[in-house]
């Protein structure tokens, strides 16, 4: 009879009837895996809940670390790779573009104009392609002559750390390596040059 | 003068050229892709740029060119899963339409099973809970995990105090 009672509630163990302790250690034990189970998933929800409210970097915020492999002829002098802390006193320039991508057509003759217009002034412009196809990629930087250093978001990592939720946009990077601020769509030539002289007074 | 003459001279053996081209290149060349072989690759591939949309359903030009790339890399003989992981590899693993069963992504394939499994549970004590209730009638009488007092014989006379209370006890 204690055993079927022990079986029916999953609770209690009856080997002991009169008392009254054992009930106790066994159901605090279920109740316990109940709440961890609970507080696990709350948790869970919590994280989810502000990862995706996590916005882009700026007004100062430090800029995230990535590392871009270039593409074949748009390297960063010898290096093939580079990471955003080897540019560490460099105005940076991060522009996020796709080659499938209209609006980054409007912008792509600006960016390598004032790319070569301060390039020797300490400032380095820096092209990721998001999701997109290396030889369309390819085509495009031969199509709008850029010289700049480029080279795709392997993985969508960087476009990951930067939050970005589109194309074409626009980081700007001060020499300590923090985010002055962003530019979503094409960025226009004033805001282009206004926001690199204020980085470079710096 | 005499040019023309070799030209003609010449002219038989490109033809065997040509010929031999014609025959030959079709033996040794792939079978043409087609829109159906870079689909099957591309229905389980998602373009982070539209997303909830299949690729080989999504009309923007993003999408179409990764059909393009699946289609140049099936000519060349990459087989359907060195395509998706070549995607993966290049635009990271949420371009496939289901999380790989690795690391941190076992738990979108273990947590709904363990919640089943805890709801069933649930369930199956708050089934054993209305059971042993006055007046309740046995939901399932053949369920017998639950069905304990009913299944079992009555109580010896000196048990039946201890019991009744552990049963009041229960259902408070």
């Amino acid at each position: 009879m204690n055993e079927s009672i022990s079986t029916s509630t999953g609770e209690m163990d009856t080997s002991m009837p009169g008392t009254t302790a054992p009930q106790k250690k066994s159901f605090s034990l279920s109740k316990a895996l109940i709440w961890l189970g609970v507080a696990a998933l709350l948790a869970l929800l919590a994280w989810g809940l502000l990862k995706a409210g996590e916005t882009r970097p700026e007004g100062g915020a430090s800029a995230p670390e990535f590392t871009v492999q270039f593409f074949d002829g748009y390297e960063w002098g010898e290096k093939e790779a580079s990471s955003l802390s080897d540019f560490r006193g460099n105005v940076v320039v991060l522009n996020f573009w796709a080659s499938w991508c209209v609006e980054c057509r409007i912008e792509a003759e600006l960016l390598e104009q004032t790319w070569r217009r301060y390039r020797d002034q300490g400032v380095v412009f820096l092209g990721v392609a998001y999701v997109d196809a290396e030889a369309k990629s390819l085509a495009y930087l031969n199509e709008y002559n850029i010289t700049y250093p480029n080279g795709p978001d392997l993985g969508s990592s960087i476009s990951g750390a930067y939050k970005i939720t589109g194309v074409p946009e626009t980081f700007f990077i001060g020499k300590d390596g923090t985010v002055s601020r962003y530019v979503l769509g094409p960025v226009n030539a004033n805001v282009l040059t206004a926001e690199i002289e204020t980085l470079l007074a710096q | 003068m005499g040019k023309p003459r070799r030209d003609m001279a010449l002219f038989p053996l490109f033809v065997l050229l040509v010929a031999g081209i014609l025959f030959v290149m079709p033996a040794g060349a792939q079978e043409p892709v087609s829109d159906d072989d870079v689909n099957r690759v591309a229905k389980d591939l998602f373009c982070p740029v539209c997303e909830n949309t299949p690729l080989d359903t999504c009309p923007t030009a993003a999408c179409q060119d990764w059909r393009d790339e699946i289609r140049t890399q099936l000519a060349v003989g990459k087989t359907d899963a060195e395509i998706q992981q070549y995607f993966v590899d290049r635009y990271g693993p949420r371009v496939l339409s289901a999380p790989p069963r690795e690391g941190f992504n076992w738990l979108v394939w273990l947590l709904p099973v363990a919640l089943a499994i805890a709801g069933i549970a649930f369930f199956a004590r708050y089934l054993g809970g209305l059971r042993g209730k006055p007046g309740a009638e046995p939901a399932d009488p053949t369920f017998t995990v639950t069905q304990g007092s009913a299944q079992a014989p009555p109580p010896a006379a000196g048990e039946d105090d201890y019991v009744s209370r552990i049963e009041k006890e229960l259902r408070e």
